[in-house]
């Protein structure tokens, strides 16, 4: 076997029940020094793949080699003996533990020693990589970034040798992002290997030296990044051509839809979350939400749905499309304006949190919209009828409607979220993270849907994540900066460098709009 | 003062049943597990410790009463009684050889103490299969052992006065004494005696109990695991820590020390008897409210423990209360517990929270 390859997986095969297979026949090698990219779509089993290298699960068939030798990983604890650590998607970091005890967790005494060596160990750690954690800093203390660089440390302090990321730059700001690539190039360089699962294709072809495409569980092929273009790689993982531009249709007649006038709201500590946020949301636009992850994108949304208790003096105007009667929303109940027209589908981190309830299925959940339809007893088949609609439409893979939702894999959870308040013909609508982990095809059915509600005339605001993405898809970018508003720019005129300064640095004149 | 001294006293006794039943819902708790069957994990605790010890003292004396039986019938006189072997230890023991038969007193207690850890244990044995392995909600099956716990022990409790004779009760004397020595010489010294030394060895046991717990959470490695596995069970095991022995383990335990207080209550304040009147109950569901009083940590139940006592007693003590308005002052602990919760819920110091995966269930290859 060649010398040079540091992790070897051989026809790997694993089943969850007995219809879903996660993984067919996989074979896979990672080479010592080497940044793979682990490319495929929702679903595909990039993670299931690598959970079996982390001991999460346990493969039904077929062999692991580590340097040559044949292992078999039955426990976390088998695979940081072997030198592999895996970084979870969800970070697995305990809240009310500082850095130095996250760090010991599950580990022999007898290999740290006491606690303050390992804060030692640790701090040295965060120093040679450049670290920004400190050993007693509690996690619940901690930015998202900061998490995730605990999460790095924690596998070197066990002396990973070969690093697995999940998804890592789904939760970053691009400049986090950077600072991330530069140390993953970083520990490349110190003749370490690092799998990077993704499926953003920039990321792969700035960072990765080869990428291994899984498709549908199965294993496509792996090639060399400098051979690869956006297009190939995409061909490879969905299986066809896609088109990668995101069409931005020309709307005339733009009438404003939202007046947002002094809007200021605190979080649940206390603290201010939007402090002071004014502008306009058009009618036949759609604007774009940018800013670091919990920057006040959630409460703006919120507040506009009735759903946050705002600060005096904060003012949400709607105007209707057609008299242009205005009528403000603050003070009102969530369902008031909700049958003004305003429609809120808010992915949260875990998917499930808010719109849909996961042990119940598609078709009862779309009956959370309307079960007050109806005299004395609900009525159950148009919500059925609608759930039939938006599986047959946006493609969501289930055994069948009755299914509850929490069985569905991830981009099928948000594709029923995302049907729903679509079909329910908003004058508003409102996504939050409406692709968050979602693959390529599905992305772009979706960006198609908010295009289409666009064109009829309906405001759509599109708080994102990914900023090639919000250049792409929406008219105007309104950046969010520690809950102040931070600029509003033209997508078609400015530049990701902006928008990524405009997320981290607050400007001094504060609200300073367009 | 001797009305301050029988309160404080009465409270320490109280607060000792009330310490044991909530340092071991401490330690269940930090697994992530919500054992709401201590009232029914303290009543087994109590009932097996007085079914082993009576069932032992009845055994040495039928075996002794046969001994000087067949020494009577084979011609001895009763002053030269000297029975063998282990009989002889026993009989040795009892100062007044002949007349009455008493078995040992610090066997009894070591007896008892295994009776009732072990059948404790047992009862945390079944919650944690019911809620670990076979996945049943956690509140249902706590509920479920108190109503379970409570039941199996009046029934046996029922069970023991009848087989003593169907009169009356039964009392095993000689193991309850034993578990109420208190410490020599200490216990004279006046007013500081009799507030600080005049009780059963217990007491003291319950103090260092939780102390040590208190030490074990804190600052050891595998305390620390083992508040990983309450807080996140996931992140636990990824970080190969054993989630299920974990919770099992703590479980067991948590509801072995539980159990002990339900035999301090029998031995030490019942004196060795059994009292169908259900307040082992009352301290049960205050054992439970005591874990969220001390905000999880052993070292607040030891004081709250004690101050639960008071407040439980405080009644007595109050002049001028009618039956009625009597009543009200016995909600004093619950009172104060929701004031407490009421009091964390509002600062929301993240480490004043219960343990984040409390009541969870956990299975890791789910999706």
């Amino acid at each position: 076997m060649d010398n040079n390859v540091a992790v070897r997986m051989e026809n790997i095969t694993k089943a969850f029940g007995t219809k879903v297979v996660a993984n067919k026949n996989v074979t896979l090698d990672i080479r010592k020094g080497e940044i793979l990219a682990l490319l495929g779509e929702n679903g595909s089993g990039k993670t299931t793949l690598m959970n079996m290298l982390s001991g999460i699960y346990f493969p039904d068939s077929g062999r692991i080699f580590v340097d040559g030798k044949e292992v078999s990983i039955h426990s976390p604890k088998d695979a940081y003996s072997l030198g592999i650590g895996m970084i979870h998607q969800h970070f697995k970091l305990v809240d009310v533990f500082t850095a130095t005890e996250n760090v010991a967790l599950g580990m022999d005494k007898k290999i740290t020693g006491r606690r303050n060596k390992i804060a030692k160990d640790v701090q040295e750690i965060c120093d040679r990589y450049g670290f920004d954690v400190k050993p007693d800093q509690k996690v619940y203390n901690m930015s998202v970034s900061q998490k995730q660089t605990l999460e790095i440390v924690k596998a070197l302090y066990r002396g990973a040798e070969l690093l697995i990321l999940d998804e890592p730059t789904a939760v970053l700001t691009p400049q986090e992002s950077d600072k991330l690539f530069s140390i993953l190039r970083t520990m490349k360089e110190e003749g370490k290997s690092v799998i990077l699962i993704t499926h953003k294709l920039n990321e792969v072809l700035s960072v990765s030296d080869r990428v291994s495409i899984l498709r549908k569980g199965e294993y496509i092929d792996t090639v060399e990044t400098k051979d690869a273009t956006a297009e190939s790689l995409t061909e490879m993982m969905v299986g066809k051509k896609v088109i990668l531009d995101i069409d931005r249709p020309e709307v005339e007649n733009k009438q404003k839809r939202i007046e947002i006038k002094n809007l200021s709201c605190v979080n649940k500590y206390g603290v201010k979350a939007l402090d002071d946020v004014s502008f306009d949301i058009y009618g036949g636009e759609i604007l774009g939400i940018a800013g670091i992850s919990g920057s006040g994108q959630k409460h703006l949304l919120e507040s506009i749905a009735g759903l946050q208790e705002t600060e005096e003096g904060s003012s949400v105007k709607y105007y209707e499309p057609e008299t242009g009667k205005e009528e403000q929303l603050i003070g009102k109940t969530p369902m008031q304006i909700r049958q003004q027209g305003v429609a809120l589908s808010f992915v949260p981190e875990d998917r499930l949190g808010m719109g849909l309830v996961g042990t119940m299925g598609m078709s009862d959940n779309m009956m959370l919209r309307s079960y007050k339809n109806g005299f004395l007893f609900t009525d159950r088949k148009s919500p059925k009828d609608l759930a039939i609609k938006v599986k047959d439409d946006l493609g969501v893979i289930t055994p069948n409607i009755q299914t509850p939702v929490r069985k569905l894999s991830g981009g099928n959870v948000q594709k029923v979220l995302v049907g729903r308040e679509i079909a329910s013909n908003p004058k508003v609508l409102l996504t939050a993270y409406a692709v968050r982990g979602l693959d390529i095809n599905t992305s772009y059915t979706i960006y198609g849907l908010l295009n289409e509600q666009k064109k009829k005339g309906v405001a759509v605001v599109y708080v994102g994540e990914d900023l090639d993405v919000l250049l792409a898809l929406c008219d105007r970018i309104a950046v969010l900066c520690s809950g102040k508003l931070n600029g509003v720019v033209d997508a078609r005129t400015t530049t990701k460098e902006e928008v990524g300064l405009l997320m981290t640095n607050l400007r001094e004149d504060g609200d300073n709009n367009e | 003062m001797s009305g301050f001294i029988s309160l404080f006293q009465a409270a320490v006794v109280f607060g000792t049943v009330i310490m044991f039943g909530a340092v071991g819902e401490i330690i269940t708790e930090k697994s992530g597990n919500l054992n709401l069957g201590v009232p029914g994990i303290m009543f087994l605790g109590g009932i097996a410790s007085l079914a082993g010890t009576f069932l032992y003292q009845l055994s040495v004396n039928n075996a002794l009463q046969s001994a000087y039986d067949a020494f009577i019938a084979s011609g001895g006189v009763k002053e030269n009684f000297a029975p063998s072997g282990a009989l002889a230890f026993f009989s040795e023991q009892s100062s007044s050889a002949i007349t009455g038969f008493a078995a040992n007193g610090w066997v009894g207690v070591i007896i008892a103490f295994l009776c009732a850890f072990l059948a404790a244990a047992f009862g945390g044995f079944i919650f944690a299969f019911l809620t670990i392995t076979l996945r049943a909600n956690q509140n249902v099956t706590g509920l479920t052992l108190t109503i379970f716990g409570s039941g199996v022990a009046n029934f046996f409790g029922g069970s023991l006065n009848t087989l003593a004779g169907g009169v009356g009760q039964i009392s095993v004397e000689t193991t309850s004494r034993a578990y109420r020595t208190s410490i020599p010489f200490l216990s004279d010294l006046g007013v500081v005696g009799e507030l600080f030394f005049s009780y059963g060895w217990l007491v003291y046991v319950a103090l260092i109990v939780a102390i040590f717990c208190q030490y074990y959470l804190t600052r050891t490695r595998a305390g620390l695991n083992l508040r990983a596995v309450g807080e996140n069970p996931a992140t636990a095991d990824a970080a190969g820590i054993n989630v299920t022995a974990h919770k099992y383990l703590a479980t067991c335990l948590g509801a072995g020390i539980s159990g002990i207080g339900g035999l301090f209550y029998v031995m030490d304040y019942t004196k060795g008897t059994w009292a169908n009147d259900g307040t082992i109950e009352a301290l049960g569901w205050l054992a439970v409210a005591l874990v969220i009083f001390a905000t999880w940590r052993p070292k607040n139940a030891i004081w709250g423990a004690y101050l639960f006592g008071v407040l439980y007693w405080a009644y007595l003590y109050i002049g001028g209360l009618t039956r009625a308005s009597q009543e009200i002052f016995k909600m004093l602990p619950y009172i104060v517990t929701i004031v407490v919760l009421i009091f964390i819920s509002l600062r929301k110091k993240k480490e004043n929270q219960p343990p984040a995966a409390l009541g969870l269930p956990y299975f890791r290859e789910d999706r």
